[in-house]
C-alpha cells in the first residue's frame, strides 16, 4: 500500500473495495488507465431496467389518469378554486419504486464495479450534461439519461456524447425543447383538452444551456443572438407521442433557412443544421478549456491548477476531443497527485465508498438510500438546475450535511457492525493515509459498531 | 394608474418625512432584530407574482399569461390601481394590508446577462460580478454588525449569500436516528483535526442542542409535501431561540417556468403556495419577535414580458421582490414602473429595471443589523456607493 494508490482508488476510483488498495499499489497510474479504454462490464443490474422508450409512456399515463380522476371528483369550476389535494404526494408514491430500481441499480454497480474510475467519469459526465427528475415529465427516464446517453459513449469523442446528450428525449423535455417550434407554427392539439402543453413558438432554454454550460462556457464568447439563432436551428428537435416515443425531428417543426451562430453561417437543412452547430461546438477552443476546467475541479482541487487545466486542455483541443486520451491527461497530470486529500467527498460518493468498503453495507433497500442521500442533500437523479451538482467543499462542508453523513454511518453500524472489522476497513481504505488520531479511536471503540460508525464518520472517510 | 412621475414624488415624499437608516440607528437596538433572506432561484416571473394590471399594455403584452385584474374570475388580489397580487398569494394579501409587506417591483441586481448561475452568483457574493469573490454579503454583513452573531441556513447546504468567515450552521429535518453522544465525543477530537471540518462539526454538534426533538416524524415520501413550509417554520424557531442566531437564509428553487407556467398543477402555482404558507409559517413561528423581524424574498432576475412560444417566459432582467415582517413600513408598492410600452423593454423583451436590489439590502442590513454605512458601501457590496439605501422603508 502507498499513498499514490491511496489517491487512485479515493480521488479517482470509488473508494476501496476489499483487497483494491493492494491491486492499486502495484502501479495506481496503470490501474487507472487499464479502465479507460476497455468494453463496459456486462453489468447484470442495467439488464432488469427499461429503456426510455417505454418509460417515456410512465409520465403521461399517470397525469392522464390523475385528470380523469379529478374530472370524476370534481366539476371545473371547483377545480380551479382549490388546488388537487395530495397530488404531490401521489406523484411521489408512484414514481418512487422506479427511482429505487435506478438507484438499486447505479449503486449496485458502483459498490462492486471492476473499473470505478470509469464509473466516476461516468458520474461527472452524467452530472455535466444534467437532467433532473425534479421535473416531472422527466421523472421516468432521469435515469435512463444516463444509462443510455453516457454510459455507452465514453470511448469515443466528446462530440458523440454531446450529439447523445442532446438528442436524448431526457434532455429535450427537461430543457423544454419539445415546445420551441418555428414562428407560425402551431402544434395540433395533444390529448387531455385545453389545458395541454402546445407550442407556439420559440423556446431558448436548452440552446442557451448547451452554450453556457455543455460546451463553450458562460465567458465563452456567445451572445444573446447565437443564443436565439441556435434555438432557430434547434426547432423540430422533440419527442414522440405516447405511442411512437424516443425523439425525432420533425421538419414541419423547424425553422427554415440558414442560422448564423458564432460568426459562421449554417445553411443545411433539416437536424443536419443543429447536428453540424453541435459538431463544431464540441471541437472549440473555449469548450476544451471549460470542459478541462470542470474535470480537474472534480477530480483534482476545488480551485484547479492552471498547469493541470492546460494539459487536460491542450489534450482534449489536439485530439478533437477524444475522451480516452482526455481521460488520460487527466491522470498524468502531476497536479492530480501532489496533495494528499484536497477534495471533499459529495454524498453520492460517500455512499458509494461506503457501500464499497463495507461488503454488508450493500444489503440495504434502495429506498432507504434514497432517502439519506436526499437528508444528504444529494437525492440521486435530481440535480437542483441543468448546472448539475455544485463540485467544491464550500457547496458541501456544512454542519447539517456533515451531521446527516454522521447519522447515517451510526445507524448503519448499529445494523451490520458486529460482521465487521473497524480498523482492517480503515486500514484498507486509507492506509497510510489514515490519522493516528483516527486509528486510535478506532481502536479504543467500545463495540465493533461503535469502531464501524467512527471509520465512516471520521474526516478522512469524507475524503479523496 | 401610477405614473412614473407620481412613483417619483412618492419616493420622494418619504425621503423627505423620515430619517436616514444610518441615523436612525444611533439609537436602536438591532441585537435582538431579526433578518431572514429568501432565495428564489431560478428566475420569478415577477409579472405573474405582482401583475401591473393596470398598465395599459400589461393586458396585451402577457397575452395568455395575463393575470385578471382584481374582482375577475382568477383575478389578482388587489394592491393599488396599478399592481395586484397573484391569486396564490393570500397570505402575503392580508400582510400586505396589515402594513407588514411591502412589494417591489422592477428590481434587479446589477447583472445584465441572461445565466441563472452567473446572475445567482453575482447576487449573492455582493461584489457585482460573478465569482468576485468566495463569500457572500449576508456573512460580510454578520461580522460588521453592531452585535456579533451568527447565521443559519435552512436546508442540507449552506447557500453562497451566507458563506464566509462569519459563524453559520445549517439545519433541515432528519427521518434517521441521531447518533449517540459517546460517539460525538469520540469523533470531536478527529475533526478537531481537520481545518475544512471542524467548523461544520461543532456547529452541527451546537445546532443539533439546539434543535433537540425536531426530527421530521414518520419519515418517507409524505415529508416531500412542503419542504420550503417546513424549513420557514424552522427558521422561526431558530430565529426565537435565546443566543441563537438572528439571521437566516432559505433557498427555495423551481421559479425557472420556461413551459406551462400558469397552469393550474403548474411549476409556477406549486411554487407560489408554498412560498405564501412558507411566509404565514415563519410569521406563526417566530410569534411576537416577527415585530423585530424583515424578511427579504429576492430572485436572481426576472423573466421575459411576453410569454415564449411554450406558455412560458425565457430569462429575462428586472422582477419583483418583497419585503416582509413587523419592522417594514409596509401597505404600498414601491416602484419606479418603467412601463410595457414598445421603447420601455430592456433590449425590447424584459422588464426595465429601475431600482438596485442592493438598495433594499442595504436598507436591511442598516436596519436590522446596525451596519454602517462605510462598511455596507466598500465591504458588503465592495465599490457601491452610488447605490442608496431605501429609505423609510424599515422602522428606525
Amino acid at each position: 500500500m502507498n499513498r499514490e494508490a491511496v489517491i487512485a482508488v479515493n480521488r479517482f476510483g470509488l473508494g476501496a473495495a476489499p483487497g483494491e488498495l493492494v491491486a492499486a499499489s502495484r502501479d495506481p497510474r496503470g490501474w487507472l488507465l487499464a479502465q479507460l479504454r476497455g468494453p463496459e462490464p456486462a453489468y447484470p443490474q442495467l439488464a432488469a431496467l427499461g429503456g426510455s422508450d417505454d418509460l417515456l409512456k410512465e409520465y403521461p399515463r399517470w397525469l392522464m389518469s390523475m385528470r380523469a380522476e379529478l374530472r370524476r371528483g370534481a366539476d371545473a369550476a371547483s377545480m380551479q378554486d382549490r388546488p388537487p389535494q395530495g397530488i404531490e404526494q401521489r406523484f411521489g408514491k408512484h414514481f418512487f419504486p422506479l427511482a429505487a430500481k435506478e438507484v438499486s441499480a447505479r449503486f449496485g454497480i458502483a459498490a462492486t464495479t471492476p473499473v470505478p474510475f470509469k464509473e466516476r467519469l461516468i458520474w461527472f459526465w452524467s452530472n455535466h450534461f444534467a437532467v433532473s427528475a425534479i421535473k416531472p415529465t422527466v421523472v421516468a427516464v432521469a435515469g435512463a439519461f444516463e444509462r443510455e446517453a453516457i454510459r455507452p459513449n465514453l470511448n469515443g469523442r466528446f462530440s458523440d456524447l454531446l450529439l447523445a446528450a442532446t438528442k436524448h428525449p431526457a434532455m429535450i423535455l427537461y430543457l423544454d425543447n419539445h415546445l420551441s417550434v418555428r414562428s407560425g407554427f402551431q402544434a395540433p392539439q395533444a390529448p387531455g383538452g385545453a389545458n395541454r402543453p402546445r407550442a407556439t413558438g420559440l423556446n431558448e432554454n436548452l440552446a442557451r444551456e448547451i452554450l453556457e454550460l455543455h460546451t463553450l462556457g458562460v465567458n465563452g464568447g456567445y451572445a444573446q443572438g447565437d443564443v436565439t439563432a441556435f434555438a432557430r436551428a434547434l426547432t423540430g428537435w422533440t419527442v414522440g407521442g405516447l405511442v411512437d416515443t424516443g425523439f425525432r425531428f420533425e421538419q414541419r417543426r423547424h425553422e427554415p433557412g440558414p442560422q448564423t451562430v458564432l460568426g459562421r453561417s449554417y445553411a443545411q437543412d433539416g437536424i443536419a443544421q443543429g447536428e453540424s452547430i453541435l459538431r463544431d461546438l464540441a471541437t472549440h477552443p473555449a469548450t476544451a478549456r471549460h470542459i478541462a476546467t470542470k474535470l480537474v475541479r472534480h477530480f483534482v482541487a476545488d480551485d484547479p491548477p492552471p498547469a493541470a487545466v492546460d494539459h487536460v486542455a491542450r489534450a482534449f483541443f489536439d485530439s478533437g476531443g477524444d475522451l480516452p486520451v482526455v481521460h488520460t491527461a487527466l491522470v498524468e497530470a502531476p497536479q492530480a497527485w501532489s496533495q494528499a486529500l484536497p477534495k471533499l467527498k459529495q454524498p453520492i460518493e460517500f455512499m458509494a465508498s461506503a457501500l464499497r468498503a463495507v461488503p454488508p453495507a450493500r444489503e440495504a433497500k434502495p429506498e432507504a438510500l434514497i432517502l439519506a442521500l436526499r437528508e444528504m442533500g444529494q437525492q440521486p437523479f435530481s440535480p437542483p438546475s441543468p448546472q448539475g451538482w455544485p463540485d467544491t467543499a464550500a457547496a458541501w462542508a456544512n454542519a447539517d450535511g456533515l451531521w446527516k453523513r454522521i447519522e447515517w454511518s451510526s445507524a448503519l453500524a448499529e445494523r451490520i457492525g458486529t460482521r465487521v472489522d473497524p480498523l482492517a476497513l480503515a486500514e484498507s481504505t486509507y492506509g497510510p493515509a489514515l490519522s493516528d488520531a483516527t486509528r486510535l479511536a478506532i481502536t479504543r471503540a467500545e463495540s465493533k459498531q461503535q469502531g464501524l460508525a467512527i471509520a465512516l464518520a471520521s474526516p478522512e472517510f469524507q475524503r479523496r | 394608474m401610477t405614473t412614473r412621475r407620481n412613483a417619483l414624488l412618492t419616493l420622494g415624499g418619504l425621503a423627505a418625512t423620515l430619517t436616514f437608516p444610518s441615523l436612525a440607528l444611533a439609537q436602536g437596538t438591532p441585537g435582538e432584530r431579526r433578518l431572514v433572506f429568501v432565495f428564489l432561484r431560478g428566475g420569478l416571473d415577477g409579472l405573474s407574482a405582482v401583475p401591473a394590471y393596470g398598465d395599459p399594455d400589461f393586458a396585451r403584452r402577457r397575452g395568455e399569461l395575463a393575470i385578471a385584474p382584481p374582482g375577475e374570475v382568477n383575478g389578482a388580489l388587489k394592491l393599488d390601481g396599478t399592481f395586484g397580487l397573484h391569486p396564490l398569494l393570500p397570505e402575503m394579501h392580508k400582510l400586505y394590508g396589515a402594513g407588514e409587506l411591502a412589494v417591489l417591483h422592477a428590481v434587479a441586481s446589477p447583472y445584465r446577462e441572461r445565466s441563472h448561475f452567473d446572475a445567482q452568483n453575482l447576487l449573492e457574493n455582493g461584489t457585482g460580478k460573478p465569482y468576485g469573490r468566495d463569500a457572500g454579503w449576508l456573512n460580510v454583513a454578520l461580522g460588521e454588525a453592531a452585535k456579533q452573531g451568527g447565521g443559519v441556513a435552512l436546508g442540507a447546504s449552506v447557500p453562497l449569500v451566507l458563506r464566509g468567515s462569519a459563524p453559520v450552521t445549517s439545519w433541515s429535518p432528519s427521518v434517521m436516528p441521531s447518533p449517540a453522544p459517546d460517539l460525538l465525543g469520540r469523533l470531536e477530537p478527529l475533526y478537531r483535526g481537520d481545518p475544512l471540518l471542524v467548523r461544520p462539526f461543532m456547529s452541527a454538534l451546537e445546532t443539533q442542542g439546539l434543535m433537540a426533538g425536531q426530527g421530521a416524524g414518520g419519515g418517507g415520501m409524505a415529508n416531500q409535501a412542503a419542504p420550503f413550509v417546513v424549513l420557514a417554520q424552522a427558521a422561526g424557531r431558530f430565529l426565537t431561540q435565546a443566543n441563537g442566531p438572528r439571521v437566516a437564509a432559505l433557498d427555495f428553487g423551481g421559479w425557472d417556468t420556461h413551459a406551462n407556467q400558469a397552469g393550474d398543477l403548474g411549476p409556477l402555482a406549486r411554487n407560489l403556495r408554498q412560498l405564501d404558507r412558507g411566509m404565514a409559517a415563519l410569521r406563526a413561528s417566530l410569534g411576537p419577535a416577527w415585530k423585530d423581524t424583515v424578511v427579504l424574498v429576492v430572485t436572481e432576475f426576472g423573466r421575459t414580458v411576453a410569454p415564449n412560444g411554450s406558455r412560458g417566459t425565457d430569462h429575462g432582467t428586472a422582477a419583483a421582490a418583497f419585503a416582509l415582517g413587523g419592522a417594514v413600513r409596509g401597505g404600498r408598492v414601491i416602484a419606479q414602473w418603467p412601463g410595457l410600452g414598445d421603447r420601455d423593454l430592456h433590449e425590447g423583451r424584459d422588464l426595465r429595471p429601475t431600482l438596485d436590489v442592493r438598495s433594499l439590502f442595504k436598507a436591511a442590513l442598516a436596519a436590522q443589523l446596525g451596519v454602517g454605512e462605510a462598511a455596507l458601501e466598500s465591504k458588503v457590496f465592495p465599490d457601491s456607493r452610488g447605490v442608496r439605501p431605501l429609505e423609510g422603508l424599515f422602522n428606525g
